[in-house]
């Protein structure tokens, strides 16, 4: 009795939070948003890897040539996100 | 109390068929309100892996004897912290904290992924679903820790006495935390796959979670290795235990998992090898959880026969088979994004470290299993010893060692080899200076591969030293720091490199224990009466009385009975000290051992005493002979079992006192343990780097560097247009 008194009783308040979204047809974000998160995060790596080799530079890992063609690289590579992100934040403004 | 547990595992398991079909049906159809409903699920299955956690607790703090698990696994005078341990002393209390542990870790990391990876996440959040479902199947069809007996007992059996040491309690929350841990990358990696997004998102989202996985199933095999030290008795910390190497397997993978996955962000290279570690390592941390108690090898660690293996094979084979037919599947999206440069880069470095640590895997894997594999193609089961381990694994641990002192120096894509001259000059000035100091003033040649290992570890410890040094002197020269601030601001700014370099340097501290216990250790095995000497390495130890006390052992496990005995240690200098070794005695319910003999003819464990040092460990155990306590204990049987509790106490403590006052001769170990103390040290400074590595940089300087970086490459947007 226990049992299937405390089932009907969990099984209830688990239906109620996840059926809410469902109601309520749950828009949890903007549209972009999530791509926009994740070339944020792609940014920031990036950022990070510009970063590593300037200090591989400053510590005498990179020769002054190999870091001027590693962080143009990286660099062209940092544009293009931002292009991305750019044009993923137009969006979500358009709509 | 126990329906209500009961129910929160049912319904547990409808929660998670709930949300992993929430989840597929809403990335499938486009509905993101069945994906956001997929993911409360999960919330909401960490919430009933906790209430039922709750009851459990409560029932152990109770003494509730009507649950079978707490009749099985603790009793009335079970101290309150084993009591609250009990738990996962038993198999179906493991299944629950598995299930609890990863329905927290999933709800953790699909709250901090809900507004990312849009297409991964509910695959993941489906994967991490039926996984947890998986164990809740089997608390609900087989292991239901929520048991209870018709007719309680009045007492329970109490916790096994091996497990009443702190560390033993703390060891397997936190193996178990680090084999859930690893659930995360492998469901977020399986999502990659199926929507063939193999870029490098899926490991930026779970990268911190592998690295905490990765740290607690460090700690706890160091706490496993510190247990076995200071409770088993027998004197080493690693005995190639089939359970031991069950969980050292999934973290050697890890840590080449862990190393791998920088060359897929920075590169986009190693896409097919990452994702076959992320599934290796999560079958591994199934296969460590089934080894632990199924009984099918042999192990200390063996608590009890499982009723459960089958479906655990099952659940595994799937794994292995549905995993492996994705990655073929997706094989033309996991091409590389770029080619090695150099084989004098880092990435070529880490490729090769990933090769050595796979290998020791696999000569750990096929030394476990060999008992199994000969059992199967010759019908007679045998086994590999430590020395076959050793044997195998130490040339592999020399050439991984040596490449943690090769590897941080080396750039990215290439280095020059000026650049490489210029690294190793000062390092290899240190390790020629080891040798000398080694060789001349030390007994090291004696042991070739020690020599070589302290050799390498000198070779490690100075490439970080100097790693530090210069970033440091690099940052003095743009920013004028003085030296500390600039050295603390380095390791804060670059928190995974340095966070890393620390731990690479605990790693070779503790080899550097390892290479120094295992080679150079003196044990000597003696039978004395008080008032006799011996010596054990340069240390003079006479036994000088016995001991016998009731209801107060030190190490507070609750033992009723605790005999020891007193030595005096005397070291080369004429220093001297004491080491109080005891072995306590626990209970039997058996009643045919009689009311009084059954307080002397339970389980015993053993309380070593250790004088610690850096130099070396002096390590003693004694074994007392009780058996001439045997015809006191007859006769008490006999005369006092029927008296009160309070008289059979009385008659306990004279039994015990007759021991005190006229001991026969007791069985002595002693260890002479040279730097076995630098394991330990090694392995805090490992927890301390992963720590650096894995904590999140401070927001205010993220955005500070983001400005920053944002300005240069506008500047560079501005000349391109």
């Amino acid at each position: 009795m226990e049992y299937a008194l405390a089932l009907i009783v969990l099984l209830c308040l688990v239906a109620l939070v996840v059926v809410a979204p469902l109601l309520r047809d749950e828009q949890s974000h903007m549209p972009g948003e999530g791509a926009r998160d994740e070339l944020e995060a792609a940014k920031e790596a990036k950022y990070r890897e510009i970063r590593d080799a300037e200090l591989d530079l400053q510590m005498g890992k990179l020769s002054k040539e190999d870091h001027r063609l590693i962080d143009r690289e990286l660099r062209s590579e940092a544009i293009e996100i931002l292009q991305r992100l750019d044009t993923v934040e137009g969006r979500a403004q358009d709509s | 109390m126990a329906g209500i547990g009961s129910a929160c595992l049912f319904a547990g398991l409808l929660t998670t068929l709930y949300a992993a079909a929430a989840s597929i049906y809403g990335v499938r159809t486009g509905r993101r309100a069945f994906v956001v409903s997929g993911r409360r699920a999960i919330y909401c299955l960490a919430g009933l892996m906790v209430a039922a956690t709750a009851v459990l607790q409560l029932a152990f703090l109770r003494s509730d004897f009507s649950y079978a698990l707490v009749a099985e696994g603790s009793s009335t005078d079970t101290p309150t912290f084993y009591k609250v341990t009990a738990m996962w002393a038993t198999q179906d209390g493991s299944l629950l904290l598995w299930a609890l542990l990863l329905s927290l870790f999933s709800s953790a990391v699909l709250f901090l992924t809900r507004r990312g990876l849009r297409e991964i996440a509910p695959y993941a959040t489906a994967v991490l679903a039926v996984v947890a479902g998986f164990f809740l199947f089997l608390m609900v069809g087989w292991e239901n820790p929520f048991g209870t007996l018709a007719n309680p007992p009045a007492e329970g059996s109490g916790l096994n006495p091996l497990l009443r040491h702190p560390a033993m309690m703390i060891h397997p929350p936190m193996l178990y935390t680090g084999y859930v841990g690893f659930a995360i990358p492998f469901a977020f990696a399986v999502g990659a796959l199926i929507t063939r997004n193999t870029g490098a998102d899926w490991i930026r989202a779970t990268r911190r979670f592998a690295l905490v996985a990765w740290t607690f199933l460090g700690t706890g095999i160091m706490l496993g290795a510190l247990w076995s030290y200071t409770e088993l008795g027998w004197g080493g910390y690693w005995a190639w235990d089939p359970v031991e190497n069950a969980s050292l397997m999934p973290w050697l993978t890890g840590t080449a998992f862990l190393h791998s996955i920088m060359v897929q962000e920075k590169r986009g290279m190693l896409k097919v090898w990452n994702v076959s570690l992320i599934v290796g390592t999560f079958v591994l941390a199934l296969v460590g959880t089934f080894l632990v108690r199924s009984g099918i090898l042999d192990s200390i660690h063996a608590f009890g026969a499982s009723t459960i293996g089958v479906q655990f094979l099952v659940f595994i084979a799937i794994v292995i088979a549905g995993s492996t037919a994705l990655v073929i599947s997706r094989l033309p999206h996991l091409r590389s994004e770029a080619r090695l440069d150099s084989l004098l880069s880092r990435e070529a470095f880490f490729l090769l470290n990933n090769l050595v640590l796979v290998s020791l895997c696999l000569v750990i894997f096929w030394g476990t299993f060999f008992p199994l594999i000969s059992e199967a193609v010759t019908g007679t089961e045998a086994s590999v010893g430590p020395p076959w381990f050793n044997r195998l694994t130490t040339p592999l641990a020399l050439v991984l060692v040596l490449l943690m002192g090769i590897g941080p120096v080396v750039a990215w894509r290439r280095i020059t080899p000026a650049g490489l001259r210029r690294a190793f000059v000062v390092p290899g000035l240190v390790v020629a200076l080891v040798l000398v100091v080694l060789v001349v003033l030390t007994p090291a040649a004696e042991s070739p591969p020690s020599l070589l290992m302290f050799c390498f570890v000198s070779f490690v410890l100075a490439v970080v030293a100097q790693e530090f040094w210069r970033g440091a002197a690099a940052r003095r020269t743009i920013t004028g720091d003085p030296w500390p601030r600039a050295l603390s601001q380095l390791v804060a700014r670059n928190r995974r490199r340095y966070g890393g370099y620390i731990a690479h340097a605990g790693m070779v501290v503790l080899f550097l224990g390892v290479a120094g216990s295992s080679a150079f250790l003196d044990q000597r095995d003696v039978r004395l009466s008080p008032g006799d000497t011996f010596t054990s390495g340069s240390y003079t130890i006479t036994y000088q009385r016995a001991t016998a006390k009731l209801g107060g052992d030190t190490a507070g496990t609750g033992a009723p009975i605790t005999f020891g005995a007193v030595l005096r240690a005397r070291d080369e200098n004429g220093k001297t000290f004491t080491l109080r070794p005891s072995r306590n005695f626990y209970p039997t319910q058996d009643t045919s051992k009689g009311a009084i003999g059954r307080f002397f003819e339970g389980e015993a464990t053993s309380e070593v005493d250790v004088r610690w040092g850096l130099q070396r460990d002096l390590w003693a155990a004694v074994r007392p002979d009780i058996s001439a306590l045997d015809g006191p204990i007859r006769e008490a049987n006999a005369k006092f079992a029927r008296s009160s509790g309070d008289v059979q106490a009385l008659v306990i403590a004279a039994i015990a006192e007759r021991y005190r006052r006229d001991p026969p001769p007791a069985t002595f170990r002693a260890i002479v343990s040279p730097l076995v103390s630098w394991i330990w040290i090694g392995g805090a400074i490992i927890l301390l780097g992963a720590l650096i590595a894995a904590w999140p940089s401070p927001e205010a300087r993220l955005r500070r560097v983001r400005s920053l970086y944002a300005a240069r490459l506008g500047r560079d947007l501005r000349a391109e247009a």
